[in-house]
């Protein structure tokens, strides 16, 4: 209350006695609540609005939560606005008159905080309860158990007297339930626990902890405990799941990152310092394809990959035919001279594109989540991070076993002299081969501009986890690659909750350095002649 | 497009330095060199930047009122480039080498406190523009960010007044964060929040993983109280957070979020349309309706040349110290940094919130709190502000062994640290 006191007292043009006129008192009151600077009174007007049955209320919260019902500040009226070059384009909602184009500083918006929201959600929420789309009733009636109101139990009966949709049905009657908990008849608690049995919804959990913990009768604690033991154990089991599920996905990432340096360190030996920045030019170019046609971002982040794959290749044959194909065979000049580069590559982005990070949107179908059950909801950026990685691991596989390119991969990998007496030309397939694992690193730049900050330093975050996963899981092996990198990430997410995430990481450092000690060729150690060179 | 802004942005640069040198040698005797002292390289660059540009117009503008004690003032620009070891050595070179009269800058706490015993040893004034997480007064150091009492505090009580009782103290791995969320603790704990209600939480620099936190956030807020995360991750880290927040379908009004770290500068890379509603707490918001600010930010947009380009909490606490430090200056008559150091101990200057800053004699300055709420325009929204000033603590009244603390630069006490109890002065310098 004192604050929005100060708040009243902070915003200039305060509002006097708005002049409205519906013809009936108490909605007239509700608007100049909802005109009101004092949040609280606010909160008012949008609970009398919605008491009132005004046949607009729906269409008016809606304005007010997204901006477009403003106060016209000539006339102190309410408008609907839209935005405009010129300014707004205003029309009075009460008669309908088109008041012209005004400046912005003319229509001022009706400013809301958390309670007023809250509050217009509930509202919308409990209008919802009459639509005609059986999905908006589930999450009205879904929204009102997540937030228990005995207010709300009436609307809930008569709701059920008519609903027949099951799915709406069943909820209402879980929402009814959890509100029968607090019955005085202990038979009526009894059934309601009964009824309850199974449900994951928090709200239904607190409900019946709290009934275990304090109600009157033995029997009915007893039996609210008994079946919060039963929801526990899907809960945990659920939980497992889906610290499941964020270690495949933040092992995916890593299995990304990590892919294309299985084949240029792995395949060829080269350590390529540079690679995180291959990475960074994949997610650079996702950026300036999304900068050339801002209004479709989700075709411009599938046409990325490809393009990304592109550039990064070239750079990455660029790399190869420029610099390191004078170092083969000595390793530390290697190592200094693509170190260097990767420094140059950083410096280009920060000069010619700008020394701050860039913002990458996520298209549409990559936000969001999808609720498998109350606790068990998986995000849809990390699902299709998760199913790309897999795609790009298998079509690496398939190029390195089923095409000509990957036959003289593999040949000149395995023994260098005798491919060449065999006709391949080392010297191409060198270029190539670097060129597809830069390019594989490219690839992943597109999938991590979905995930974190595209900037300058994009590489340098992901040039240390490569490596770990690539000689955790033996140089030179693809699948090794794919384990190691998956269980790296699921090792980390089980790791977290227990030690938090600065120790996780350092625990999975220490571990992978105790392995290499005990098995120096990693998970998958390469067999045969290949072994030795 | 960004190629040619960059490269303009470039030759305006070469040509600022180039004007530098040039004026440095054909006036060397006539001018007050003023230092600043900020990252223009490096991971700091992003927010640091801003404030070397804003400290060039401030001195710009107070050319044009004809100066300082009949001299013109001249902004001498070193690059610590994000690496603490190197602010050490620059503020020695803009000391004992440019002879500045007064330094402006630093933005972590680290690199604050690897330049403090310079500015001690070589008895020069810094002027430190960021809310920082206190338990420090020096002698040289004049403090224009917020303490916590003056942002941390506040923000937690507003969120009381909402209703909170469950409490998320998540934070970025280093000092200013542990600090804060010690104080924190200490401040739920004696307004009797349980520890089972606090969940604390930290993470690396960078952090880019953030679904199990988020997750677990999102469990600890479904216990049926009402749950809020006071997050003082800093930097970069925050995007990908807050990415999560919206992904995993958390709300403002289910659990919000207030920060400490994120500002208008922060959000100008974001999509803020899901985040409407997330808070921060500050002491200047760009969307205040005032005068001054009007003509600050109009005065920024010029001189940056852009209209895209927002101004933050920083820039006003800069605004405030070189304000400050002038009227200091000509209260004391000369540059000399005791005299200015005494003079600037109950200086008032207006504010861009409409009010007025006084100089506190612990070093610290009085600043009204706000709380605001994120836009879809990337502004904040004030939903709260203190009635009054508060004035900044140097040591937190929630913290056993600093509680006991005060800090007074007036003589007879000219203490850092004075214990109240023991009524001694540690002796620490700071």
């Amino acid at each position: 209350m004192r604050f929005a006191l100060l708040v009243l007292m902070l915003l200039p043009g305060l509002l006097s006695a708005a002049e409205i006129e519906t013809g009936d008192p108490a909605l007239d009151a509700a608007f100049a609540q909802i005109m009101d600077n004092d949040f609280d009174v606010k909160a008012q007007g949008v609970d009398a609005l919605v008491a009132s049955g005004h046949p607009k209320a729906v269409e008016l919260l809606n304005g007010l939560q997204d901006g477009s019902l403003r106060r016209y500040t000539r006339t102190d009226r309410l408008v609907w606005a839209i935005d405009g070059d010129a300014g707004y384009a205003i029309r009075d909602v009460f008669s309908g008159e088109d008041l012209g184009v005004e400046s912005s500083r003319k229509v001022r918006k009706l400013p809301i905080n958390n309670t007023v929201r809250g509050r217009i959600d509930a509202a919308l929420a409990s209008l919802d309860l009459n639509s005609p789309d059986p999905a908006r009733r589930l999450a009205a009636v879904g929204a009102m158990l997540a937030k228990p109101d005995p207010a709300a139990i009436p609307q809930l009966r008569t709701l059920l007297a008519s609903e027949t949709d099951p799915a709406v049905r069943a909820l209402t009657e879980i929402a009814l339930a959890v509100s029968r908990l607090g019955n005085s008849d202990a038979d009526e608690r009894l059934a309601a626990v009964d009824a309850l049995a199974g449900r994951l919804e928090p709200t239904v959990r607190n409900a019946l902890q709290a009934t275990a913990d304090h109600d009157a009768d033995p029997a009915v604690r007893e039996a609210a405990q008994h079946q919060l033991n039963l929801i526990q154990q899907q809960v945990d089991h659920y939980a497992l799941l889906e610290t499941l599920f964020f270690g495949l996905s933040a092992g995916s990432v890593l299995v990304l990152a990590a892919i294309g340096l299985a084949i240029t360190f792995g395949v060829m030996g080269v350590i390529n310092m540079a690679h995180g920045e291959l990475i960074m030019l994949g997610a650079y170019t996702t950026y300036l394809i999304q900068q050339a046609m801002p209004s479709l971002p989700g075709v411009s982040l599938l046409l990325a990959i490809p393009a990304a794959f592109v550039v990064s290749g070239l750079a990455g044959i660029g790399i190869e035919r420029g610099v390191i194909r004078f170092l083969y065979g000595r390793p530390l000049e290697t190592l200094l001279a693509t170190f260097g580069i990767s420094l140059v590559l950083q410096q280009l982005v920060r000069t010619l594109i700008s020394p701050q990070n860039v913002p990458v949107e996520n298209p549409e179908f990559m936000s969001g989540l999808w609720q498998i059950n109350p606790v068990l909801s998986l995000t849809y950026n990390r699902l299709y991070i998760f199913v790309f990685s897999l795609i790009v691991f298998a079509a690496l596989f398939m190029v390195l076993k089923k095409t000509r390119l990957g036959l003289e991969v593999r040949a000149v990998a395995q023994n260098r002299a005798m491919a060449r007496a065999m006709g391949v030309r080392s010297a191409r397939v060198d270029a190539l081969t670097f060129g597809l694992g830069s390019g594989i690193a490219g690839v992943a730049g597109v999938a991590l501009s979905q995930l974190t900050n595209v900037g300058p330093n994009l590489g340098q975050s992901y040039i240390v986890d490569s490596f770990m996963v690539v000689v955790f899981g033996g140089v030179g092996n693809l699948w090794g690659t794919l384990v190691a990198g998956l269980s790296l990430g699921v090792a980390n997410k089980i790791l977290e909750p227990w030690s938090g995430a600065v120790l996780a990481k350092i625990l999975v450092l220490v571990f992978i350095i105790l392995f290499i000690q005990k098995r120096s060729r990693g998970l998958f150690p390469q067999k045969g002649r290949a072994a030795e060179g | 497009m960004a190629l040619v802004a960059n490269l303009k942005k470039l030759s305006l640069a070469l040509a600022a330095a180039g004007a530098l040198t040039a004026s440095a040698f054909a006036q060397a005797e006539d001018t007050i060199k003023v230092g600043v002292l900020h990252s223009l390289s490096g991971t700091m660059a992003i927010s640091e930047t801003t404030l070397k540009d804003t400290m060039l117009m401030l001195i710009d503008e107070q050319n044009k009122k004809g100066g300082l004690l009949g001299k013109k003032l001249e902004a001498v620009v070193v690059d610590p480039a994000s690496n603490w070891p190197l602010f050490a050595e620059k503020a020695r070179e803009l000391i004992a080498k440019e002879k500045v009269a007064a330094t402006f800058g630093c933005w972590t706490s680290v690199s604050r406190k690897s330049v403090l015993p310079v500015f001690e040893e070589l008895d020069s004034l810094l002027f430190y523009p960021v809310q920082y997480e206190g338990e420090e007064s020096s002698k040289n150091v004049f403090y224009t960010g917020a303490a916590p009492n003056q942002q941390a505090i506040p923000a937690v009580d507003y969120l009381m007044d909402q209703g909170v009782t469950r409490w998320v103290l998540a934070g970025t791995d280093y000092v200013y964060p542990r600090t804060t969320n010690k104080i924190l603790e200490a401040y739920l704990k004696a307004k009797g929040v349980a520890a089972d209600d606090i969940l604390i939480n930290y993470t690396p620099f960078g952090h880019s993983d953030w679904q199990s936190i988020v997750a677990d956030i999102k469990k600890f807020g479904s216990a049926g109280k009402k749950t809020a995360v006071v997050s003082t991750i800093n930097g970069d880290a925050n995007v990908p957070f807050y990415k999560e927040l919206g992904n995993q379908g958390i709300a403002a009004t289910d659990i919000p979020v207030v920060a400490f770290s994120v500002g208008e500068e922060e959000l100008s890379g974001i999509d803020t349309k899901p985040l409407v509603g997330h808070l921060a707490a500050w002491n200047y918001f760009m969307s205040v309706e005032d005068d001054a600010n009007d003509a600050f930010i109009e005065a920024w947009q010029k001189f940056i040349g852009s209209d895209n380009r927002v101004t933050n909490d920083p820039m006003e606490a800069h605004y405030i110290g070189f304000n400050m430090w002038v009227k200091a200056v000509e209260k004391a008559g000369t540059t000399d940094p005791a005299a200015v150091g005494d003079a600037l101990i109950g200086v008032a200057v207006p504010n861009l919130t409409g009010g007025y800053s006084a100089m506190m004699p612990n070093h610290h300055i009085t600043k009204p709190v706000l709380i605001g709420e994120i836009q879809d325009d990337g502004q904040f929204q004030v939903v709260s502000k203190t009635s009054g000033l508060v004035a900044g603590d140097a040591w937190s009244d929630y913290l056993d062994g600093s509680k006991d603390l005060i800090a007074d630069w007036r003589a007879p006490l000219a203490c850092g640290n004075y214990n109240v109890k023991t009524a001694k002065c540690s002796g620490q310098n700071f």
